[in-house]
């Protein structure tokens, strides 16, 4: 075998089993379901389906799928902004204000939790919201006879426990983004005669916005693709557009009207990126 | 001021812990109170870890969580790393394209993976005249090493960014085998990587729901669908006490990646 030969074979040989994997394991399903969404009857029917664009034409006649749909991301837009809004700061301390062994540990501590499983950190939610719950009860000593307090199975209580999910996310792109400003143009911006706060604003957060926006990503895909958080502590109430995709494939076994709504699903995280990847490239040079 | 300040930030940063660590603290407190209705004031007891070593449900589902997590870290960890070592030693046609195609199973909604996977499975099996065998323990391990090999290959190939090509051909030109130059040069130099790989995959793996719930056929869990499953039910402080299990494991695994693969602390060299 020739040098080149040889090489080709290498790289062939080395990734191949992976790629195959992957292309049978999430490529081709993908095919797979693109293909079910244009068919008129699920697989589980022994009958030959047809072709049909009425499982798309379904979500655009019906109101009930087009507010699951605004539900879905609103719910995303509003996670990502008080994961923002209470992540940022963290980050920003962490990153500009605390040092040495204590940035460490405490770093260390808010990436242990999103390590355990969500699930189950979904599930501690419900003890803590729940009426004779630990907020109720703490409520209930400091305040007797106040009313019942009780979030559990509503708006609030899905947003919270989604913020608590995913705020890890947002704190660790934030951190590592900061981190990598050199403090010198800071201090620059200071001896020019701007105030910290103009500093701030025309120095450190455009050059943390590679963080902010790669963060809100990975929060915001998730989030309007979650069926698990919504059911667990909204219960009937604040349906998502990814509840109805589980029951499509569960309950009501319509599989292709499952898939068609998978894929506007993935229409919408596609936009998604459409939009934020123009910030990621222009700014991504020095993240 | 600038005292004031400082103390102000550590409170908040405080807060913040408080957050991500009350409702978890909260669950793991009931997981040892004796009352079944989750009632205080507190009282100290095993009963609910007793009931756990009954409960045959749970032990298999934890087991079954356990087994596909093993196989998935072989699994992944090795294809992963046998990619990574390709995209670090050669440059070749198309390698942008296949480091591309990582990004896809990391972000799309798993929910859409999950019943991809399940529809996929469904049209093979039947294709071979065994439509059950769409879903079932295999399914959910092919699913969680597709899951996976993104991460180990991304790990692994940090640590290779610059394959050190010439450490390999100067071991060889020395006279060793290559064999030898396997040994004594490539895997001293993976190692870490491989190792944070693994313990990354075993994470995946253990703790994920949402491929296993679509993939799991009635009667065959993995303990985060079983969980699932009893929440809907009306829960125990059963579930408490498996949860604590869960998370004590998963963050004493994290305590173990932190280790070897330091995610945060590696410029404390410019302080």
């Amino acid at each position: 075998m020739t040098p080149t030969t040889r090489t080709r074979w290498a790289i062939f040989s080395l990734t191949g089993p992976a790629y195959l994997w992957l292309a049978c394991t999430i490529f081709l399903p993908l095919l797979a379901m693109l293909a079910l969404s244009f068919l008129d009857k699920s697989p589980l029917v022994p009958k030959p389906p047809e072709f049909t664009l009425g499982n798309y034409g379904a979500f655009f006649a019906k109101d009930f799928y087009w507010s699951l749909t605004r539900w879905s991301v609103e719910l995303g837009l509003w996670v990502t902004f008080f994961c923002l809004l209470i992540g940022y700061p963290a980050a920003y301390a962490l990153a500009k204000r605390i040092k040495g062994r204590w940035r460490e540990a405490i770093f260390l501590l808010i990436v242990l939790p999103f390590w355990s499983n969500a699930l189950v950190r979904i599930f501690s939610w419900t003890m803590v919201l729940r009426s004779n719950g630990i907020v109720d009860l703490t409520v209930q000593s400091f305040f007797p006879g106040a009313p019942a307090f009780d979030l559990l199975f509503s708006y609030p209580a899905v947003i919270i426990g989604l913020v608590h999910s995913y705020l890890p996310y947002m704190i660790l792109t934030c951190y590592i983004a900061l981190q990598a400003i050199d403090d010198s143009l800071v201090e620059a911006g200071r001896s020019l005669g701007a105030t910290s706060f103009t500093t701030f604003r025309r120095v450190v957060l455009p050059l943390s916005l590679p963080g902010i926006v790669s963060g809100s990503a990975l929060i915001f895909v998730p989030v309007i693709g979650s069926f698990m958080e919504p059911r667990i502590l909204g219960g009937t109430k604040g349906a998502t557009l990814g509840m109805n995709i589980e029951e499509q494939f569960t309950v009501t076994a319509n599989w292709p009207l499952g898939a068609a709504l998978s894929f506007i699903l993935l229409a919408i995280v596609l936009v998604i990126f459409g939009i934020i990847y123009p910030f990621l490239r222009r700014q991504g040079g020095n993240a | 001021m600038r005292r004031f300040l400082d103390g102000g930030i550590r409170l908040y940063l405080v807060l913040v812990l408080i957050f991500l660590y009350l409702p978890i603290l909260v669950m793991a407190l009931f997981a040892f109170n004796r009352s079944p209705l989750y009632g205080l004031p507190f009282e100290f007891d095993l009963v609910w870890f007793e009931a756990l070593a009954g409960n045959k449900r749970l032990l298999q589902a934890g087991w079954n969580s356990v087994w596909i997590a093993l196989a998935n870290t072989v699994i992944a960890t090795t294809l992963g790393t046998m990619a990574a070592v390709a995209f670090g030693r050669y440059t070749f046609r198309g390698k942008t394209l296949m480091q591309a195609l990582l990004f896809p199973p990391i972000a799309i909604p798993w929910l859409v993976i999950g019943t991809a996977m399940l529809v996929f499975f469904f049209w093979v099996g039947r294709s071979v005249g065994a439509p059950g065998m769409a879903r079932g323990l295999h399914a959910i391990l092919l699913g969680h090493v597709a899951l996976s090999l993104p991460y180990v290959i991304f790990v692994v190939g940090a640590r290779l960014n610059d394959y050190p090509k010439a450490l390999e051909e100067a071991a060889a030109t020395l006279g060793a085998t290559p064999w030898q130059v396997f040994r004594r040069v490539s895997v001293p130099i993976l190692a870490p990587g491989v190792v944070a790989a693994a313990l990354f995959a075993f994470a995946v793996s253990f703790d994920q729901f949402v491929i296993s719930y679509f993939l799991a056929p009635p009667g065959v869990t993995t303990l985060p669908v079983e969980i699932y499953t009893s929440i809907r039910k009306g829960f125990t402080p059963e579930i408490n006490a498996i949860s604590t299990i869960i998370i004590a494991v998963s963050m004493g695994l994290m305590l173990v990646v932190a280790r070897f693969y330091r995610f945060g602390g590696e410029r404390s060299g410019n302080e």
